[in-house]
């Protein structure tokens, strides 16, 4: 009786609501949270520790390293991977400790599991450095010198202080190296390149005179001029560079000359406080969000990947708000409601349904071979057999993705226009306005919150598609952004990298998974960042427009 | 009684007024001609053989129960019955003699000289000033002068100025039903129609806010010639010198309006002004 009371005060349903509502929200924030946590926890640096223990032949042995991970594997197991009987103790399970160690260059592997009970002392000498190289991944050890062409310069105690001092110099000139490469260099070659191609143009059109040879050579003779200067320099820098090494030693003692232009960092973990670690933190982020990656991924930033994701969602909003519009307009205001209608509106709501990888399939079969190449045919004769939109880059990753994303316009589109009052239509028309006067000046601009709405879920879901992407344009490494200096500044058919490839990519094709689970989580954590700013761009707009175009009430 | 005898009688009505009438003859002159009307919703007839005559510059109002056809009758005269789908009309409205329904009419053209106001307020979310300079854009005017000129004289036409002026730039949609319905009169007026079509203007008022149209619309009489639907016969006998009244489709019964409420010459008409049904 009382339950049935219960059952009517409607307790239950309230109850059972608001469970909905809290599973969403533990749901949503858990994953956040996870992907926070592993993510940005990647930056922080740990304490190397200097680690004495005994190997599977019972003979002491020293390596330095961070502690990065701990788990219980069964006694058996150990047994079976060769430990001694006495370092796996008596009981089911035993302890094991993952230390990265990196030195990839000398020991061949970044990251080694340790027994616990095999190890006899693990301490924290404050002299203890982290190099981080451009190749090799990290270097673990002590410093012992530094070198200047050859001779030693420094020694000892103030070996450090004149090694920050020459590292911050080194760094500088890199800084130099990477303009003049990228920027001046790139642009020769960019010019020499097209220069190529004009006078492939030409003589493809029997118009390669000698007049037209003439001046291509003293164009193509000036670019020569100022590539050998910049080379020139270029090679002066590299010396500049590479002048001074320092002299490093392993855990296990092994003596290593690191040229100084190698090294991105160098930091003594052991020996910094708080403010510094979070100073170092900030750093690493920065470098995260704002550098080229480095080996295979792995390392460095992910700028290209950021920027290649904003741009193609960009062009894909540009392409797909005009086209989704359009087609809605049509088919609410001057289509004649019926059987027809009703079937299209089925066919674009399934569309909305197909796998995405369908149309990264379409994508390249029809937008890369079939347009692309007859674009490529038409238009850049003189650049074959080279394609240059006969093949997968940012435009056509753009226009697949809006295929993709066409239905969520069309279907908010419509939605918003039939939420336009007929009061408000009418009174236009009553005025003598025409059907396309009442809809550019009054029903459109009303519309356009639900445009907006459409929009905001296209793009929430274009930045979050992958599939499609790897058929029709992103790379694992782009060597080129697709907005540059370089005329036309926009390079639509070039391929591009995407934060949501990157993340497959680091974590599943990477040759260093451990190294790489971390970024994983970073890069992961960045793309949701990425779609909430980009939505919030879009939710502000939006209510500025229903603000602005606030309909009749009742 | 057949639809030929109303016919005949809304005309006989119109000739005894003019006699009755002592004014002059652009008075007299009629401006709207409704001859033979019909018009169906797919299947359904919605009017039966509508004529009548509406004369230039007075206050015509349509009278009746819910669903007589009054609103129907008032929107075939600027077409804006042409909107719904199903729709079909036979017979012939004349505005200045000429055939509206004619198929070299331009409708958008034919708009401008027959404004509307309708039921509810329908302010566009723009600014009071741009909605009543809407009509002269969508015609093209952007000349800011004439613009302010032009919502000037509208403002004040519809008794809206000296609340409004200070506050041309603010949100229509801010304003109070009553003036947002004295806006749309203005918007309606700053086109300069011939006529103005009422359809309920103050159905969804308050009573003060009734009470300012309905003076507005005595004031707006001296330059268009008025239709207005009402469901209310108090405001027809108010604002109108002639009346019209319809039942299921027809009209029963056209008149000077003191003639049609004092002294009816239908018994229908009779049994609606005394409240026996509607």
């Amino acid at each position: 009786m009382i339950i049935k009371q219960w059952v009517k005060s409607g307790s239950p349903w309230i109850w059972l609501n608001a469970a909905a509502v809290s599973t969403c929200l533990i749901l949503v924030i858990g994953i956040l949270g996870l992907v926070a946590v592993r993510g940005l926890g990647h930056y922080w640096p740990s304490d190397v520790a200097q680690i004495q223990y005994r190997d599977k032949e019972g003979v002491p042995q020293v390596i330095t390293g961070e502690l990065t991970d701990s788990n219980e594997i069964s006694s058996q197991r150990a047994k079976d991977a060769g430990y001694l009987d006495a370092d796996i103790g008596s009981g089911r399970t035993v302890e094991q400790y993952l230390i990265k160690v990196g030195n990839r260059d000398i020991s061949g592997m970044d990251f080694r599991w340790i027994l616990v009970n095999t190890i006899s002392q693990m301490t924290y000498p404050e002299q203890l450095i982290v190099l981080e190289r451009r190749e090799w991944g990290n270097f673990y050890g002590t410093l012992v010198g530094v070198k200047e062409d050859g001779k030693s310069i420094a020694q000892g105690n103030e070996a450090w202080d004149v090694a920050q001092q020459r590292l911050a110099a080194a760094l500088e000139v890199y800084e130099e190296i990477k303009q003049l490469e990228k920027k001046e260099i790139g642009a020769i070659n960019y010019s020499l390149e097209r220069l190529r191609l004009k006078q492939r143009k030409l003589e493809l059109q029997k118009a390669w005179t000698d007049a037209a040879k003439q001046e291509m050579a003293t164009e193509k003779a000036a670019y020569q001029v100022d590539y050998k200067r910049y080379q020139e320099q270029l090679k002066a820098l590299y010396v500049k560079a590479n002048k001074e090494s320092l002299v490093v030693k392993t855990g296990e003692g092994i003596e290593r000359d690191i040229p100084i232009g190698k090294i991105v960092k160098a930091y003594r973990p052991n020996g910094m406080n708080v403010f510094t670690k979070v100073g170092h933190y900030f750093s690493k982020l920065g470098e995260f969000l704002s550098e080229d990656p480095r080996e295979a991924n792995t390392e460095g930033g992910i700028f290209p990947a950021i920027f290649g994701t904003v741009l193609m969602v960009m062009l894909m909003a540009v392409i797909v708000t005009p086209f989704g519009v359009i087609a809605a307009v049509y088919l609410r205001e001057y289509a004649k409601q019926g059987f027809t209608t009703q079937l299209i509106r089925i066919a674009v709501n399934n569309l909305a349904g197909v796998p995405s990888i369908v149309y990264g399939v379409f994508g390249l079969g029809f937008f890369v071979y079939i347009l692309g190449g007859n674009i490529d045919q038409l238009l850049y004769p003189e650049s074959a057999p080279a394609p240059v939109f006969g093949t997968p880059g940012l435009m056509w990753a753009s226009l697949t993705l809006a295929l993709l994303t066409l239905p969520v316009v069309i279907v908010a589109t419509e939605e918003g226009l039939s939420r336009i009052p007929k009061s408000i239509r009418e009174g236009s028309l009553a005025l003598g306005a025409t059907k396309l006067e009442t809809l550019w000046l009054t029903v459109l601009p009303m519309a356009s919150p639900a445009m907006m709405t459409g929009l905001i879920l296209a793009v929430a879901r274009a930045a979050g598609e992958v599939a499609p992407l790897m058929l029709v344009g992103v790379v694992k490494l782009a060597p080129t952004l697709p907005l540059d200096g370089n005329f036309p500044f926009l390079h639509l058919d070039r391929k591009f990298m995407h934060l949501g490839f990157h993340i497959y990519d680091v974590g599943f094709q990477s040759p260093n998974v451990e190294a790489a689970r971390p970024l994983v989580y970073a890069t992961s954590l960045l793309l949701v960042m990425v779609i909430v700013g980009l939505n919030l761009t879009a939710v502000t707009i939006r209510n500025h427009l229903r603000e602005k175009y606030r309909a009749l009430e009742g | 009684m057949t639809t030929q005898d109303v016919r005949s009688h809304a005309i006989d009505m119109s000739s005894v007024f003019n006699g009755q009438q002592d004014t002059s003859a652009e008075q007299n002159e009629s401006c709207i001609k409704v001859e033979n009307l019909n018009l169906f919703y797919g299947e359904k007839q919605a009017l039966y053989n509508v004529s009548m005559d509406m004369p230039k510059k007075r206050v015509t109002a349509y009278i009746g129960p819910s669903g007589c056809g009054k609103s129907t009758l008032l929107r075939c005269i600027n077409r804006m019955n042409d909107l719904v789908d199903s729709v079909r009309i036979e017979g012939k409205i004349l505005l200045d003699d000429e055939n509206i329904y004619d198929k070299s009419v331009n409708v958008a053209a034919l708009r401008r000289r027959v404004g509307m106001v309708f039921q509810k307020p329908n302010p566009f979310p723009k600014s009071i000033f741009e909605n009543v300079a809407y009509g002269l854009r969508i015609q093209g005017i952007n000349d800011k002068r004439t613009l302010e000129e032009t919502v000037e004289r509208s403002l004040r036409g519809a008794a809206l100025w000296d609340e409004m002026k200070d506050r041309l730039n603010d949100n229509a949609l801010g304003m109070s039903g009553g003036q947002q319905q004295r806006l749309v009169i203005a918007r309606a007026i700053a086109i300069e129609p011939e006529v103005l079509l009422l359809d309920e203007p103050a159905s969804a008022l308050d009573p003060i806010s009734t009470l300012k149209i309905e003076e507005l619309i005595n004031e707006l009489k001296e330059k268009y010639t008025i239709v207005i639907v009402t469901h209310n016969m108090q405001q027809a006998a108010r604002v109108s010198d002639y009346t019209a009244f319809m039942y299921m489709g027809e009209l029963i019964e056209m008149g000077k309006t003191k003639d049609l409420f004092t002294n009816p010459v239908k018994k229908q008409t009779e049994d609606y002004i005394t409240g026996r049904y509607g």
